[in-house]
């Protein structure tokens, strides 16, 4: 039996209750599919990515590679779950749901592409469209360390709950950092929701993209994204060579597995926060054809699509920087997070607001092209300042510059008479 | 800091953090579009050398015997002790093997036998893939030595009879 949807549609009026249920358990379940399809295809991109910058060929057996996530995914359902004696069992259990669950409620209010006049009335295309759609998504950021202190701790294993303490800190010291970078971005857009973030940019695209605009705010955005999804060069909660695998040394079989499903999806999510925020969303750059008022379906699709390339060069750009950087010291990701970016993040919120009122106070319109073209102009020159002048031996910190001046030049002077005595006696076994 | 850990100098004003990540993501996106060194291994195989040495062979005569005489000499050389031999003579005065195993877990792949063999009867073999169920398998009898057929080494580089 087939079931008469369009007649159905048809029978409800323009823009009520019905439409809106329908549509948005349709936008979910198409969202969801998408999504959960995706990381497990990301995975076998990791792989594939990872294997490509080694010289290898990576995963190609099981149906020419294509078919490896299948293939995982099985022989992780398949495999024993494991419980540790001493953990505490229903958080353990929870722990990997917790991971896992923000990233995916981040979804809800990214506009994922144009809205559609469909001739049953206005659909936005994100699934619960919030005026203070910004403000959710820290909120929910916040929330995500919580899955993996609580696996760490649940566990009852000393490297898993170092794990846990590690994440926490580092994710709460990083989230001050992306929240203050992203101020510029909101002072841009005068309100705090991603809809109007992403109507500020089109004007000129690519030019009154934010990551033009705010690069700096970007670039701090960017590093702290990578601390908050534990991305190398960042992921010591898991730290392999030092915490066994951190947080889920204790987890097996599926359990195990979710913790990754989290760790990609909470990539996917942070990429797409990243195009939102800073990349025009679903915006096409070069024309503003796609922003003007026939808003059909074409224009829909053509937007989601930009909208999943840009996460996709994001995404690919995480694993660039994986297989590329080694992992930070503890003590250096703790002093880049809060000597580095928390200040620089707070200094260009004070150069962005300057420079946002006085070109509002000499006449230009914010959406003119001499507004983008003038911060942008104050970017590059920010940028060079910092890759000249800045980055010279502070951003990453070698391990004794806490030391006292004096203490260095003690122990130094105390290295130096050693591999003198040793030199000595060396010199005289010889003779 | 603990006393006895070493403090290094280093050029902290000449050091870049992010110059030298560009420069590192530059590299790991050229050998991204390199090409792959994996041999795909049950389809495609490594090719050896003519002086590889492998698992034994026995080498035989026309009609199908050992060219072995079982003068000792291998069991001698052998560092590992490992080839067992006993010797037989038929009526006419010939020697010949009675038994001759190799294990091939105690071998050492030296080729000493094949060098001092003065029949050219035992060599060692161009040849790997030599999984077996159980250690057992790995003691090669005379007939199982006869019975290979992979090539054999060389010894020395033919296009360099100096090595020889």
């Amino acid at each position: 039996m087939t079931i008469p949807v369009f007649a159905l549609l048809q029978s409800v009026p323009p823009q009520s209750m019905g439409v809106f249920l329908l549509f948005t358990i349709v936008k979910m379940v198409f969202f969801f599919t998408i999504y959960m399809v995706g990381i497990a295809m990301l995975t076998l991109a990791e792989r594939k990515v990872s294997a490509w910058m080694q010289d290898r060929l990576g995963p190609n057996r099981v149906g020419k590679g294509w078919l490896q996530p299948a293939a995982d995914g099985l022989k992780n359902i398949m495999k024993e779950e494991t419980y540790p004696d001493a953990a505490y069992t229903p958080l353990f259990i929870l722990a990997p749901a917790m991971a896992f669950i923000p990233a995916l409620l981040t979804w809800a209010v990214i506009p994922f592409g144009a809205p559609w006049d469909s001739p049953w009335g206005r659909i936005e295309l994100a699934l619960a469209p919030l005026p203070i759609g910004f403000l959710f998504i820290l909120a929910l950021a916040s929330l995500g360390v919580y899955g993996i202190v609580l696996a760490g701790w649940s566990s009852n294993n000393k490297y898993s709950l170092l794990g846990g303490l590690r994440s926490s800190a580092q994710m709460i010291s990083y989230e001050i950092a992306m929240g203050m970078a992203t101020i510029p971005v909101l002072l841009l857009a005068g309100n705090v929701s991603l809809n109007d973030v992403v109507e500020r940019q089109v004007g000129f695209a690519p030019l009154s993209w934010n990551a033009f605009t705010c690069t700096i705010a970007w670039l701090i955005f960017l590093i702290s994204a990578f601390a908050e999804t534990n991305r190398l060069p960042f992921d010591l909660p898991e730290a392999e060579s030092e915490l066994i695998a951190g947080y889920h040394s204790e987890y097996s079989a599926m359990k195990f597995s979710l913790f990754f499903i989290a760790e990609y999806g909470n990539m996917v999510t942070t990429s797409a926060l990243m195009s939102t925020l800073f990349f025009g969303g679903w915006d096409i750059p070069f024309t503003l054809w796609d922003n003007a008022a026939p808003h059909t379906g074409l224009k829909t699709v053509l937007t989601f699509l930009f909208f999943f390339a840009k996460i996709l060069f994001f995404v690919f750009f995480y694993m660039w920087i994986r297989w590329t950087l080694p992992r930070f010291r503890y003590d250096q990701l703790m002093a880049l997070g809060w000597k580095v970016l928390l200040p620089l993040a707070l200094a260009y919120i004070v150069v962005m607001g300057g420079a946002i009122v006085g070109l509002e106070y000499a006449g230009l319109a914010p959406a003119s092209w001499r507004f983008s073209g003038i911060l942008f102009g104050i970017n590059i020159v920010l940028v060079v300042v910092l890759f000249f002048l800045f980055d010279r031996g502070r951003i990453v910190s070698p391990a004794y510059s806490r030391l006292d001046p004096r203490h260095l030049r003690r122990l130094r002077a105390i290295t130096a008479s050693r591999s003198a005595l040793a030199a000595r006696a060396e010199g005289g076994g010889r003779v | 800091m603990a006393i006895g850990v070493k403090v290094l100098e280093r050029p902290i004003e000449q050091t870049s953090y992010l110059r030298a990540t560009l420069k590192g993501m530059k590299l790991t996106l050229k050998h991204m579009f390199q090409e792959k060194v994996t041999v795909q291994y049950p389809e495609e195989k490594w090719s050896l050398s003519p002086r590889w040495r492998g698992t034994h062979r026995m080498l035989t005569t026309e009609d199908g015997k050992a060219k072995c005489v079982a003068c000792g000499l291998c069991p001698t050389v052998c560092p590992a002790n490992c080839i067992k031999l006993v010797p037989g003579e038929d009526e006419k005065g010939n020697r010949y093997p009675l038994v001759f195993e190799i294990d091939e877990f105690r071998c050492i792949f030296c080729g000493y036998c094949q060098e001092v063999c003065p029949e050219e009867a035992i060599h060692v073999g161009r040849h790997y893939e030599n999984s077996e169920y159980s250690r057992e398998g790995f003691v090669y009898d005379l007939e199982r030595l006869m019975a290979q057929t992979h090539p054999v080494c060389e010894m020395w580089d033919p296009a360099d009879p100096k090595g020889e």
